[in-house]
């Protein structure tokens, strides 16, 4: 191991036993890119995020505290952004790009989401800063990747659905598909950054070199497909929207997923096989306990059933009665139930619903982070993983704009105050 | 120099169906040894999962397991025999990162909870995916990739305001929780190196999956806002929508995010007198006559193929995409331009396509070149080669079932 990994004097407490404590990142993404530098300051690095003067343009995007549009209220960037710290500073004025060389020079990681060529255009592309720095990560996270017909195409979130297949799948036969109403596909590219980021540095740490990633949020979504393209290429078969079904393409039997309740819609899958016999004969013996079974779902041997090869009308006899039993109960009685007797089934839930759930207060998921600026503390979700022998972030609110650029430019590259004036006089930072 | 960043690094996997081997593809396609252990009574159950090649059901052809598990060794072990113990302590000695995904709870009645393993390899790392995590009232309760994604508040949010929420195709979070689980374990591998010291890591699927929507968490907690599914549209772009185009089930997305992408989508469609209504001036304007708005692109979209429109519009700098079928993703000339898809020669399937990794390391790439293994395929030569066992005692301990 002849790795040195940059120091930093600047590490907040808790955050000094986490397993990425000693690695920078320079975060120079917009919201293409934005996830990737908090996985990494959740599991220690120091992440910078730099930002044109002015502030980053994500933190126009909501939804807002307060419902007051307002940069510095944006819960979009509250979110993606807790435990960086913030710069001013634009790279694409002389002296600006001259700063953010130097920065380059201490830094572990360069994350970026511009379109593909933007930075080789502005003179800071992977070869000029990996021959300031060898050691450098860059990574480049954009909806396409770096080469390639559509690099230079624009790919907001529904477009990255569509061209990479998960949108045709879903939602209604009868209408256009459908994506989740809350982008995704850049939440995927930005992760997997984070992943490839650190491949990247275990290389380094056996090799000293570094090198650069490039991350196609369209493949990342082609990834979320399941066995679609393998449906196609092994039997040529086609997969279409089933809204709250699932079809064997094999068979044309529609498989009930989302069923109704009365208060809402639970999600349930009719299972045979060794696994679902279990839990089959637990549904059956509770709807017996309220007296809504019938001899059919009695007698039926669940291990026998074949889901591949079901007939629709047999599903049928199956699917009527269990609906039936739903519909009078509440999301919160039926999943009560379902975990006392080890059932798959789980509620469809609301932002409110997983807010208010037990289950993460119980494992204390939530992690309450102070906004002394708007007076308030703030509920987060919390570590996305439990590490025994580490702490993982979120650790502290998202960044003000510039709020650390005194700590940055006169601490850790050591400029004057007279210097830091005349940058701000000039707008660069 | 050997380019496989992560040669030498030993994995011992116990883990089935996508999310857990997803994380290990993460390793297993840049060089770890991956030692995947199954039994024939405990088969990974994407085996038994459609499709077939050939349409032909078989443990070792389904085209579903094939995704996530080439690179990897596979061997059969029963757990349940009591000679099986040695050869267990055996892999976990050898190993440097144990992962398994079962249901909280069953991987302790075989004794391999990290409490045991980590007696047996001090520096171990060990990683647990499951659904809701080891600890907490519902640890106990199974559940699939299908359930969660409703748990995790992806459905609600999946359809036209007017329709009652539809799946999320197939298992949309075990497909978050392979960037995590990977990281969290590349992360640990690092801390060893600096520290001498393993751990373990106990992976959500259902934590994992709140970060994909984490604005609207807090939009609940500080504005008390519930948010629901809203078909294609979006709070900051207008048009902002999928349209039907020539041909059956063809579609296009179209989403203008400025005021310059709206002329410029004006100009492509030659701008007809309906764009220039004072109505569709304005951001607020178009938001507001939205549906008209959609109607009037969706007679000019019709008239054209869903790849002419995608081209026009993003010749002219438009956002624009062919909503693609399993057939036409398959055949999308950039994803084949990334070499996204690999063909792989197996034993029993023959040529089968399976995907590579998301990203692209400029030094070190991913590599597949292994079809995912046989049920039992490298038995021999991993308790022989790998764990040292000689014939004999490969050959009595297979005669006896614990290699079952």
């Amino acid at each position: 191991m002849n790795d040195h990994p940059k120091k930093s004097s600047t590490h907040i407490e808790n955050k000094r036993d986490s397993p990425l404590a000693p690695y920078l990142a320079l975060d120079l993404t917009d919201e293409k890119g934005i996830l990737c530098g908090k996985i990494l300051t959740d599991l220690g690095g120091e992440v910078i995020k730099v930002e044109r003067p002015g502030g980053d343009p994500s933190r126009g995007i909501g939804p807002f505290y307060q419902d007051i549009p307002h940069p510095e209220k944006s819960l979009y960037w509250f979110a993606f952004n807790t435990g960086k710290k913030s710069i001013t500073l634009d790279i694409e004025k002389r002296d600006g790009k001259a700063i953010f060389l130097k920065l380059v020079k201490k830094a572990d990681f360069v994350i970026e989401s511009f379109s593909p060529g933007f930075m080789e255009r502005l003179g800071l592309g992977y070869s000029t800063l990996s021959r300031i720095n060898p050691r450098l990560i860059m990574v480049s996270i954009s909806p396409f990747g770096q080469e390639g017909p559509y690099k230079d195409y624009k790919g907001p979130d529904l477009v990255v659905w569509a061209l990479g297949g998960m949108l045709y799948i879903c939602g209604d036969a009868d209408r256009a598909p459908v994506r989740i109403s809350f982008p995704q596909s850049y939440a995927h590219g930005g992760a997997a950054g984070a992943a490839a980021a650190l491949i990247a540095l275990y290389h380094r740490k056996n090799t000293g070199e570094g090198q650069h990633v490039d991350v196609s949020a369209q493949q990342c979504m082609e990834w979320t497909t399941a066995e679609i393209v393998q449906i196609w290429e092994m039997n040529r078969l086609k997969v279409g929207r089933t809204g709250q079904f699932r079809v064997r393409p094999t068979t044309g039997a529609r498989l009930r997923e989302i069923w109704p309740c009365k208060d809402g819609f639970i999600c349930f899958r009719v299972m045979g096989g060794q696994v679902g016999a279990g839990f089959m004969k637990a549904l059956v013996e509770w709807m017996d306990h309220e007296g809504m079974c019938n001899d059919y779902l009695r007698e039926r041997k669940w291990e026998e059933l074949d889901l591949g090869k079901v007939t629709q009308e047999e599903y049928n006899l199956a699917e009527e009665p269990i609906g039936r039993f739903f519909l009078p109960h509440t999301k919160a009685e039926l999943l009560e139930e379902a975990v006392k007797r080890r059932i798959q089934l789980l509620p469809v839930n609301t932002n409110e619903d997983i807010f208010n759930d037990p289950h993460l207060s119980i494992r204390n998921f939530w992690k309450e982070l102070e906004h002394p600026e708007l007076g308030t503390t703030i509920l987060y979700p919390g570590p996305f993983a439990k590490f025994s022998e580490a702490s993982c972030g979120p650790w502290r609110r998202a960044p003000l704009i510039g709020e650390h650029n005194e700590e940055v430019y006169r601490g850790e590259i050591g400029l004057s105050q007279s210097e830091l004036i005349l940058l701000k006089q000039n707008n660069i930072i | 120099m050997d380019r496989q960043v992560f040669k030498g690094i030993k994995i011992v996997e116990f883990a089935w169906l996508a999310a857990g081997p997803f994380i290990i593809k993460y390793f297993a396609d840049h060089g770890a040894t991956v030692i995947k252990v199954e039994s024939s009574t405990r088969l990974d159950t994407l085996r038994q999962a459609p499709p077939f090649q050939e349409n032909r059901p078989g443990i070792n052809r389904s085209g579903w397991f094939a995704k996530y598990n080439p690179n990897k060794y596979g061997i059969s072990l029963n757990l349940n025999h009591p000679k099986a113990r040695p050869i267990v302590e055996k892999l976990v000695r050898w190993a440097d990162i144990v992962i398994e995904s079962f249901t909280p709870g069953v991987i302790k009645r075989w004794n391999l909870g990290y409490e045991e393993i980590v007696q047996i390899k001090p520096d171990i790392i060990m990683l647990s995916t499951s659904a809701q995590g080891q600890t907490g009232p519902r640890a106990q309760q199974p559940s699939y990739g299908a359930q969660l994604t409703s748990l995790a508040g992806f459905v609600h949010l999946t359809n036209w305001p007017d329709r009652d929420p539809a799946t999320v195709y197939g298992a949309y979070t075990d497909y978050i929780v392979p960037y995590f689980g990977a990281a969290a374990l590349i992360a640990a591998l690092d801390y060893r190196c600096r520290t001498g010291k393993g751990q373990y890591i106990d992976v959500s699927q259902y934590e994992c999956a709140v970060h994909f929507l984490a604005p609207l968490i807090l939009d609940y907690g500080v504005n008390q806002k519930v948010h629901h599914r809203m078909g294609n549209r979006s709070p900051d772009a207008t048009p902002h929508g999928v349209y039907r185009c020539l041909g059956e089930d063809s579609w296009c997305a179209i989403a203008v995010c400025t005021d310059e992408e709206w002329k410029a989508f004006c100009r492509v469609l030659s701008n007809p007198d309906w764009t220039k209504d004072q109505k569709f001036q304005t951001f607020p304007g178009r938001k507001e006559n939205e549906d008209e708005l959609d109607q009037f692109i969706e007679e000019w979209t019709e008239k054209f193929s869903a790849e002419e429109v995608m081209r026009w519009m993003q010749e002219a700098g438009v956002p624009a995409g062919v909503v693609r079928n399993n057939e036409g993703v398959y055949g999308d000339p950039q994803l084949n331009a990334r070499k996204h898809f690999l063909k792989l020669e197996h034993p029993e399937m023959g040529l089968h396509t399976v995907e590579s990794l998301p990203f692209k390391l400029s030094k070190t790439p991913s590599e597949i070149k292994q079809a995912a293994p046989c049920l039992g395929q490298d038995n021999y030569h991993v308790y022989t080669e790998i764990l040292g066992l000689s014939d004999e005692e490969f050959i009595q301990l297979s005669e006896e079932g614990v290699l079952n």
